[in-house]
């Protein structure tokens, strides 16, 4: 995060009486937007590697899947110190709850990008699936929610938390239309139904990504509102329907 | 890092702030000790002078108590016994002593040794005893207070020689003379002579020094007396120096010379003339020997002349006979401590002026200390902060440093001239130096309840106190030992006050003790310091002494009021 | 400046505040309190120096009474019966509201005269018996029986700082009090023994309405059920401690719970 944008979501705060104290809740957001910028990197790229094929980038995606994994402990550590040493208070609560459920939904989706990335070795022993475009299409989608959420945290801008949340329902809604049409491919040719499954995981990872990303908008919206988010959500749970 | 430039200039510094601050010290220090001793000076000067007042001679005599004399009814009555001559007792007494002094001139010079006022104490013996009447008793009783000072030796510097070779006593036209066959008298003689030579070694310095004075006064008239004088001084050195510088003739010993005595057989006899031989001194016998001749005598040198002291050769004489008989003995001063005031010294004391002093403290005490403590608990936590108050604030505090003399006028006008209470009485006093001391015990009072913590206060209020309780179950007990501090301090204060009594008449002459009882409160009294300041304006020279005793006794008084205050203290003060 | 009320429902008010405002001579030291404090559960005060709640506290007991220059305005309920008239006598009243201070403040006396002293001047107690039953009553409740059962007749202030504060809420609780105020109780004291205080505070709850003052925002948040947060002589936001806490409306709470005071 530029310190442009963090200026923007401190300016309805005075700076704290303990200069320390503040500077560790910045290092707290600047971690978490570190390893949110990664994390979407490991999306894209994972994405990248099913489309063209790539098994060496996959590879690199495994790889800094384990980066992301230090990032979300050395937060985890940084949090519970907070905790310990200066019990915050109200936004500052907030903000190190959410910096410690946030890091960790980021690592969720950093498994969920590896879990891809490993797909990609499988689909490229096939042949080049017809449904790789409406998988492209679906991720782009959620690595733009993926942007969208983190911009929301750096920011602190509820309307782009919302609007991701709002991404989410198309996200479910492209994944439910992927679901039946892999499952018309798999009927009509029985030799697609090994790639059409890794297809059908890698779709279903990415709506989990999705789902993840709805979680961090939570978040977002619960450090900025300080109120839950989840108490009044309409019950389109694509996690429970499924 | 400090360059070694600024380094220096620190250590400088450093040492100058060093060196001022054990300046500052010794400062302190050096006042301390000069504070410290200056009031051992003070002390030590009162004390010496003061400590020949706490001994006394007292000469013990027996006393004859003849019934006629004693009893002139006869019937052992208060009445009769009272109307006896005890005074004539004991002038009988002391003339059994010296039964050769007959002449008036003389027998009044014996009686000299004690005060006929101890006649009256003799009176109150018998009057107790009745049945000690025509029996003969020890009867003892101050000496004179010239006889004490003699034998203090204040009164002149003396000087006993023992002379040895064998004396005989003549008696020739009614003048006595001692004879010794080794001229033993050659000492005194030559000791004489020293005396003549220094008389008139002085007066020629005197005649010299006027002569300077006459030469220059401007006016003749003024500068030819002054050479009289020098003319006068002239030829009296003139006759001593003949009188020395004759060997052959009798050297005359006058009242103006130091006196010589000599004790011989028991008896005394003052020189007056000296032969030239040294072998014979004639003179009269002051107190007439045993015996008509003696292997040893002794020579008293008494450094004073006769002429320039108020106690004669002749009392002298009696007064070391009196103690070679054993009869006066030195002894404390209790004289001192249960006397009231009296004109002779010997029989002067502080009793009075101590219960007329408790009388008046108690009455002040009784008046201020109530009326000041409460003042102050209404003033500090009941009254309204308003203009009034404020205003009765700062009177109070103006009060304080009203000079006590004006006290003392109030009190005349107001106490003596308005309510018509009697003069010089503790009451009046004690009401003067109330008034005196109220404003001290409430600003006092005023400061000991501020210093009690308001925690306290809200606690009790807290707990559903009223201002009435929370002020008298929590702030005056914590209170109480700076109130009480204060007020003692008040109260010495008080005790130590001349002035204003001064202005209600306590500074009487009050030769009575004043009775330790509510009646005492209205007869005439005096206190402590009215009475030092009588003392110390005494005619007679004994007073000297007792105006330092009676200081003393007063610092006492006061130390031991302090004492209490301390005590007090330290007994009731709460931590919180 | 208007209050932020958090929308919680108290039922049982135990104490109401309506547009209090106390005034030192010309001086407003706070204006337009108005406040309902449910029974049975701890009330904090909050806010910086100066603000203004030790000041609102003690209207409470009319305690400002005592102060000559101060003016109380407004209303203050205690069970629906308004103190502030002038029949209600402020003596008896302090006997339904105790206060326990700042500093320790037991008395110069013994530990059971300390306690004895209230049900003494308000004839609580018909004998010695009843006597001694109250004060080892309200030491057990104030949790200090067991450390002082054996020495009643030592000096109050021979105790330490923790226990003189118990001490104190036990001579409070002596006078069976409705409500019981405090006025930063621990400020004076070590965490240990603040925490058996709060530990105290959280016992007494069930049975008082207990309403403390106190400049640790930690000890509010541990040991209230609700939080008033005051403000240069506002009364900023009332509401539940954890709402307080977590999510404050006002930005001047805020502020001051995250410790981003200007």
């Amino acid at each position: 995060m530029s310190s442009d944008e963090r200026q923007a979501m401190n300016t309805n705060f005075q700076t704290h009486t303990v200069k320390s104290f503040g500077e560790e809740l910045d290092r707290l957001s600047d971690d978490v937007a570190r390893m949110g910028g990664l994390v979407e990197t490991l999306v894209s790229d994972c994405l990248q590697a099913v489309m063209r094929r790539d098994g060496d980038l996959a590879d690199s995606v495994i790889e800094r899947d384990r980066q992301v994994d230090q990032m979300e402990r050395d937060i985890e550590k940084r949090v519970i110190r907070l905790f310990a040493l200066r019990q915050p208070m109200a936004t500052d609560l907030r903000m190190t709850i959410a910096a410690y459920r946030i890091s960790h939904e980021l690592e969720r989706i950093g498994d969920l990008a590896k879990n891809i990335a490993r797909r990609c070795r499988v689909l490229n022993e096939s042949e080049p699936h017809e449904m790789t475009r409406s998988v492209d299409r679906m991720g782009r989608l959620v690595v733009s929610q993926l942007h969208e959420v983190l911009n929301a945290f750096s920011a602190g801008s509820l309307d782009d938390a919302h609007s991701a949340m709002k991404t989410d329902d198309e996200i479910d809604e492209i994944y439910n239309s992927l679901f039946r049409e892999l499952l018309t491919y798999m009927m009509e040719d029985a030799r697609t139904i090994s790639p059409s499954t890794q297809m059908l995981f890698v779709a279903k990872n990415l709506e989990r990504i999705g789902d993840h990303n709805t979680n961090i908008a939570e978040m977002v919206h619960y450090v900025l509102t300080g109120e839950d988010w989840r108490r009044d959500r309409s019950m389109s749970d694509p996690d429970r329907e499924s | 890092m400090i360059s070694a430039d600024r380094q220096s200039a620190v250590q400088k510094r450093l040492l100058k702030r060093y060196r001022d601050e054990a300046r500052f010290r010794a400062f302190g220090i050096a006042a301390i000790v000069f504070a410290l001793a200056m009031l051992a000076l003070l002390i030590g000067s009162i004390g010496s002078q003061a400590i020949s007042a706490f001994s006394v001679n007292e000469l013990t005599l027996q006393v004859t108590l003849d019934a006629e004399r004693v009893d002139p009814d006869g019937d052992r009555s208060p009445e009769s016994l009272r109307r006896g001559s005890y005074n004539g007792l004991l002038q009988d007494a002391l003339r059994a002593q010296f039964p050769d002094v007959t002449d008036r001139a003389q027998l009044r010079d014996l009686f000299g040794l004690y005060t006929p006022l101890v006649a009256a104490r003799l009176l109150n013996q018998v009057a107790d005893h009745p049945q000690s009447v025509g029996q003969t008793i020890d009867f003892t009783f101050p000496i004179s207070d010239h006889a004490d000072l003699y034998l203090k030796g204040q009164i002149t510097g003396s000087d006993s020689a023992s002379l040895s070779g064998g004396f005989t006593i003549a008696r020739q036209d009614g003048r006595a003379m001692i004879v010794s066959e080794t001229g033993a008298f050659a000492t005194v003689l030559d000791a004489v002579r020293a005396d003549l030579d220094l008389r008139a070694d002085a007066l020629e310095a005197r005649a010299a020094r006027y002569e300077t004075r006459s030469e220059a006064a401007g006016d003749a008239a003024r500068s030819e007396q002054v050479a009289g004088d020098a003319e006068t001084a002239r030829v009296q050195a003139a006759a001593l120096r003949a009188q020395t510088g004759d060997d052959s003739g009798d050297l005359e010993l006058t009242p103006q010379l130091p006196s010589r005595l000599v004790r011989i057989a028991g008896g005394f006899m003052a020189i007056d003339t000296i032969s030239a031989d040294g072998r014979t001194v004639s003179g009269t016998f002051l107190v007439s020997p045993e015996a008509d001749a003696s292997d040893e005598a002794e020579i008293l040198s008494l450094s004073v002349p006769q002429a320039d002291r108020r106690f004669s050769d002749a009392q002298i004489a009696w007064t070391e006979t009196l103690v070679a008989r054993g009869l006066v003995r030195e002894g404390f001063n209790t004289w001192l401590f249960t006397n009231a005031d009296s004109r002779e010294p010997e029989l002067a004391g502080v009793l009075g002026a101590m219960i007329g002093t408790v009388l008046t403290i108690a009455v002040t005490m009784a008046l201020a200390m109530p009326i000041g403590v409460f003042t102050a608990i209404y003033l500090e936590e009941f009254a309204p902060k308003n203009r009034l108050t404020d205003l009765i604030e700062v009177n109070i505090n103006n009060l304080a440093a009203v000079p006590s003399i004006v006290f003392g006028l109030l009190g005349l006008a107001v106490f003596i001239n308005t309510f018509g209470l009697p003069r010089s009485a503790p009451l009046v006093g004690g009401m003067v130096l109330a008034l005196m001391t109220l404003p001290t015990i409430i600003i006092s009072a005023r400061a000991a309840l501020k210093a009690v913590p308001p925690s306290i206060r809200e606690a009790a209020l807290g707990v559903g106190a009223s201002k009435t309780q929370t002020v008298f179950h929590h702030v005056l007990p914590l209170a109480a030992p700076g109130i009480l501090t204060g007020s003692i301090i008040g109260m010495a204060q008080a005790m130590g006050e001349t002035a204003p009594l001064l202005m209600i008449g306590m500074v009487a002459f009050i030769a009575d003790v004043p009775s330790l009882s509510l009646d005492g409160l209205t007869e005439p009294a005096t206190v402590m310091p009215v009475q030092i300041f009588l003392w110390s304006d005494g005619a007679e020279r004994a007073f000297e002494a007792r105006t330092a005793a009676a200081i003393i006794v007063l610092l006492g008084l006061m130390i031991s009021f302090n004492a209490l205050a301390v005590f007090l203290r330290r007994r009731f003060e709460t931590r919180w | 400046m208007s209050t932020v009320y958090h929308d919680t429902q108290i039922e049982n008010a135990k104490v109401a505040l309506d547009a209090v405002g106390v005034t030192y001579g010309s001086k407003t030291a706070v204006s337009g309190v108005s406040l309902r404090i449910p029974d049975r559960s701890v009330t904090a005060f909050i806010g910086p120096s100066g603000c203004g709640k030790s000041t609102v506290l003690r209207t409470i007991n009319r305690m400002n009474d005592t102060i000559d220059i101060a003016r109380v305005s407004g209303s203050v309920k205690i069970d629906g019966e308004e103190i502030n008239s002038k029949s209600v006598d402020p003596v008896v009243l302090r006997a339904r509201v105790g206060m326990v201070f700042q500093k320790p403040n037991p008395f110069p006396k013994s530990i059971y005269d300390n306690i004895a002293y209230g049900p003494r001047i308000h004839g609580l107690a018909s004998g010695k018996s009843e006597l001694d039953a109250i004060v080892e009553t309200s030491l057990k409740k104030a949790g200090l029986w067991n450390e002082v059962a054996d020495r009643l007749d030592q000096p109050g202030t021979s105790l330490s700082g923790g226990q003189q504060q118990r001490l104190v809420i036990a001579r409070a609780i002596a006078v069976s009090p409705e409500v019981i105020l405090m006025d930063e109780p621990c400020s004076a004291l070590d965490p240990i023994a603040t925490a058996k205080i709060e530990e105290l505070i959280d016992e007494l709850r069930e049975n008082y309405c207990i309403i403390i003052v106190t400049h640790s925002m930690a000890q509010a948040a541990r040991v209230s059920q609700m939080t008033a947060f005051f403000h240069l002589g506002d009364l900023v936001e009332y509401g539940p401690t954890e709402a307080i806490f977590t999510n404050p409306r006002d930005q001047r709470t805020q502020d001051y719970i995250t410790g981003r005071f200007g």
